[in-house]
């Protein structure tokens, strides 16, 4: 559509049961305005004529075949179209259940919504399923359209009736209608123009209630919130930049702030927020696609969240309590790993607990269910592989919001309404404060592996006693020391006279704390560029996991040393047979040059 | 922000998503006004680089001005330039007008052929060497897994229902009745072996929003898009054969931008001019179906 339009447009979705009259309304907006290209209406009434069928408004939107074939709407179509006061991106919501996905797709990007019910049939089960989704999608501005009252005569009474009912439904679910129209989309009553068949009806035409929806206010006034999209060094014709990239979900920062990154908690100050073609800025504000370079070269990745260190910080947890909607065909089942996205941050998940699950479509609860099917609502609880950074639904929405992958497919999504704490939450919280309280050095972690010719890593050697683990460590340490490496072995009772002497006779709980100790001295010698060679006996994965809290995961590669495996340590390399220190330590080195850690020779 | 630094940040940021997610990507750039936009915003993206190679579907029947459009571009903005084209059909010479091909056989071979097997590298790709200031055998076949193009979805109605990213399964396949649902700034980045995505940064760009964003940063056009003085120019651009100018004396992007907004086209479809379009009722649903862009 090419006309003049004001600086705000609006997106608009309109949702209701199949065959209530979605596709119907819509074609007579954009008939009734004006907002047809030249043509397309010519076009569709032909296609209609040679196909031997009537003309309908609703076969405007019918622009695909198949989607013709099956007369039902398929998936959420795009329409512009406008009013004298702004141009609308209208979302047409498939009305049939098998569609729910593509309502979902259209809905989310909606400001505001038009629910579609039929005055003949009345409320149905997706009226109410689309509402529930409406209201968890976060769409809080909605207009109800009683369609086809030219079916009922005009009836006032029948109108009424499913006001009263709509309006009870959706106070159960904590929304409310902004109004109710009675219309006929066929006959165009109320649609563009005010109906002279209902003179009991005193209010809005569906356009004039369109204009009064009001244009989404993005969380200005909320803490800043950025979730980084990668770390750009593009060095070709010398720029030197290291850029922070992301888009701003909330709030602002100015040139100058200090920023702290989500989970890690690494802080540093804005140097400059930079641009391409732009005039030099010192302020960013939400909705911006920006980047920015910082004082300090801490390493940061994909995935953080950026917030102001002046401003309310975000949760950091590894559980959670979410608000659930579920759109595949396969279950969401608990002893199955998904991937959860939130943010740009996607981390391994698994279901853990089902609190209660919900049918949309009579609010029916179900407090034993063992799985969720496709289209049900449910409150639950996930346990991550590791921890990320998020607020909570009712604090800032943009970042408390997350999907689930199921075997490539985004399958469901849901608002985060708890963050629970976990076995690593008290070992996390020092972290971060580590972290936080980070004295930077001037000589950055790349910089160190170029100059070391490594990458820093902890290699963990595990097993049952007495299978070789400490030949093999010394052997290695040996193999890459005569090889030019930073490396060192150190042996766990090195710790335990020293670091841990005032814990070394306590009771069980130190154990975890010794645990904490090594991956801290561990952190403390691969921050200083070293290749650190470590054994255990009989290393668990909840071990591991909190190794993993302290020391970076991707900088930790583990080996199961002997043919039984005691443990549900998911390792990376098992050698079950012990050869000689020379072999094994050969085979580790391997995995070594595998992973890129150290340069293999051609 | 405005309308158009909204559409802007949204742009960016699927750039900037497809970039991080997918290890093999290309952008196909056509010369033509939507891909150079796009081609601009990955500038903006990147602040400055455009770590993407850039992929043309060559037919050997466009416009000549384009292809040097496109080089020029290329040296200027230091851009990783691709080109492909369905070098057995341009030798046989079994095209449109000129051999025994209908419109659609033609852009069938000459387009979505040419791309497909440009895009899973069965065909040949010859890459800009910058320092020789030449075209050369690319060595490299590897099949793109993320594919960026910029198609908008006020073109046509089955551009309507595209997601940012959609997926195509191994045949090209585009399952235009299941999608994957799309919600939130979270899109379809994983993807099983040996399917690809399409990544539309454009989708909810109007014609008019692309000319108006042209306006404003002052993006370098192919002078085809402008009355040379003899009142026509191209409103939309394809193969020479095929693409008729339309009757217009806008020979600015102001002009341009007036013209689209109160003149005479304000209500005519963009691709009034695209012979592809008319043949049967669902003719570019087929195509596309089939992987055109």
């Amino acid at each position: 559509m090419n006309n003049t339009k004001g600086e705000q447009d609006l997106n608009l979705v309109i949702a209701g049961h199949v065959d209530h009259g979605k596709s119907t309304i819509i074609g007579r907006m954009l008939a009734d305005t004006d907002s047809l290209p030249e043509g397309k209406l010519e076009q569709v009434k032909e296609t209609c004529r040679k196909n031997s069928k009537p003309f309908e408004y609703a076969f405007l939107l019918d622009a695909l075949k198949d989607e013709q074939a099956q007369g039902i709407t398929i998936d959420s179509a795009r329409v512009f179209f406008q009013t004298d006061m702004r141009q609308y991106i209208i979302l047409d919501a498939p009305g049939h259940i098998e569609f729910l996905k593509n309502m979902v797709t259209g809905a989310a990007r909606a400001e505001a919504a038009l629910l579609v019910i039929d005055a003949s049939e009345g409320v149905r089960e997706n009226s109410r399923r689309h509402g529930y989704m409406l209201s968890m999608l976060g769409i809080k501005q909605i207009a109800v359209v009683v369609n086809k009252m030219d079916l009922v005569d005009y009836d006032q009474d029948t109108y009424q009736k499913i006001v009263e009912e709509y309006t009870d439904f959706l106070a159960e679910i904590g929304l409310e209608a902004e109004t109710f129209i009675p219309v006929s989309g066929m006959l165009g009553d109320n649609v563009a123009a005010q109906s002279d068949k209902m003179d009991w009806y005193h209010g809005q035409t569906v356009l004039e209630q369109l204009d009064s929806f009001e244009n989404e206010a993005l969380p200005h006034n909320k803490p800043f919130r950025m979730p980084v999209q990668d770390v750009y060094k593009f060095t070709k014709g010398g720029d030197d930049r290291r850029i922070v990239a992301g888009t701003v979900e909330a709030g602002e920062m100015n040139v100058g702030d200090e920023v702290v990154f989500y989970p890690s908690g690494k802080k540093s100050t804005v140097k400059s927020i930079e641009g391409f073609k732009e005039d030099k800025q010192h302020k960013v504000k939400v909705g911006k696609a920006t980047g920015f370079t910082l004082d300090e070269q801490i390493y940061i990745t994909r995935g953080e969240l950026a917030a102001r260190a002046d401003e309310a910080e975000p949760r950091v947890s590894a559980r959670i309590k979410a608000n659930l909607f579920w759109l595949a065909r396969q279950d969401l089942v608990k002893d199955k790993v998904y991937y959860l996205k939130v943010g740009t941050a996607k981390v391994k998940a698994r279901l853990q607990k089902i609190n209660r699950v919900i049918d949309a479509s009579n609010l029916n609860q179900d407090e034993n269910k063992e799985k969720i099917e496709r289209h049900d609502v449910a409150e639950v609880v996930f346990k991550l592989d590791r921890a990320m950074a998020f607020d909570l639904a009712g604090e800032i929405e943009e970042t408390s919001r997350f999907v689930i992958v199921d075997e490539f497919e985004i399958a469901g999504g849901g608002i985060i309404s708890e963050a629970l704490e976990d076995e690593q939450s008290w070992v996390r919280e020092k972290v971060m404060r580590r972290n936080y309280k980070w004295e930077q050095s001037l000589i950055s972690r790349e910089e160190r592996a170029e100059k070391y010719n490594q990458k820093s890593t902890l290699i963990l050697i595990t097993g049952e006693e007495d299978v070789g683990k400490k030949p093999t460590a010394k052997a290695l340490e040996k193999r890459l020391f005569n090889d030019g490496k930073v490396v060192y072995f150190l042996g766990i009772g090195n710790l335990l006279y020293g670091v841990d002497a005032d814990i070394k006779n306590g009771n069980n709980n130190n154990q975890e704390e010794h645990l904490r100790r090594l991956a801290e001295v561990s952190h403390l010698m691969l921050d200083a560029g070293a290749i650190l060679i470590v054994t255990a006996v009989e290393l668990t994965q909840a071990d591991l996991e909190l190794i993993k809290t302290t020391v970076n995961p991707q900088q930790i590669e583990t080996v199961w040393l002997g043919d039984r495996v005691t443990t549900d340590l998911e390792f990376d390399l098992h050698i079950p047979e012990f050869t000689s220190e020379d072999q094994v330590s050969a085979q580790i080195k391997g995995l070594l040059q595998d992973r890129g850690i150290i340069f293999r020779p051609w | 922000m405005d309308h158009l630094d909204k559409l802007e940040s949204r742009s960016i940021h699927i750039l900037r998503e497809a970039y991080s997610e997918f290890n093999n990507i290309c952008m196909l750039w056509s010369v033509g006004k939507d891909s150079t936009a796009m081609l601009w915003l990955a500038r903006k993206a990147f602040f400055g680089h455009v770590p993407i190679p850039l992929v043309h579907i060559d037919t050997s029947y466009m416009i000549p001005e384009m292809i040097e459009h496109r080089d020029k571009l290329a040296k200027k903005w230091n851009l990783d330039m691709i080109y492909g084209q369905d070098e057995e059909t341009l030798a046989a010479g079994d095209t449109f007008p000129n051999g025994g091909a209908t419109h659609l056989e033609c852009c069938g071979r000459l387009k979505t052929a040419a791309l497909k097997n440009t895009l899973n590298g069965n065909w040949r790709r010859y890459r800009y060497n910058h320092n020789k200031d030449e075209y050369e055998l690319d060595s490299n076949r590897e099949p793109y897994t993320g594919v960026i193009v910029g198609a908008r979805a006020d073109e046509e109605g089955s551009r309507s229902k595209e997601r940012y990213f959609s997926p195509r399964d191994r045949n090209n396949d585009w399952d235009i009745g299941d999608q994957p649902p799309e919600f939130w700034d979270q899109y379809k980045t994983d993807f099983a072996p040996g399917t690809h995505v399409r990544i539309h940064p454009l989708l909810d760009w109007t014609e008019l929003d692309v000319w108006e964003y042209i306006q404003r940063e002052k993006i370098p056009m192919v002078s085809l898009y402008f009355d040379q003085g003899q009142g026509k120019r191209y409103r939309s651009l394809g193969c020479a054969p095929c693409t008729e100018p339309v009757e217009s004396t806008a020979s600015t992007v102001d002009e341009v931008v007036e013209e689209l907004k109160t003149g005479k086209f304000a209500n005519i479809a963009e691709r009034e001019g695209r012979a592809q379009d008319k043949e049967d009722g669902g003719g570019l649903e087929e195509l596309r179906k089939d992987g055109y862009m």
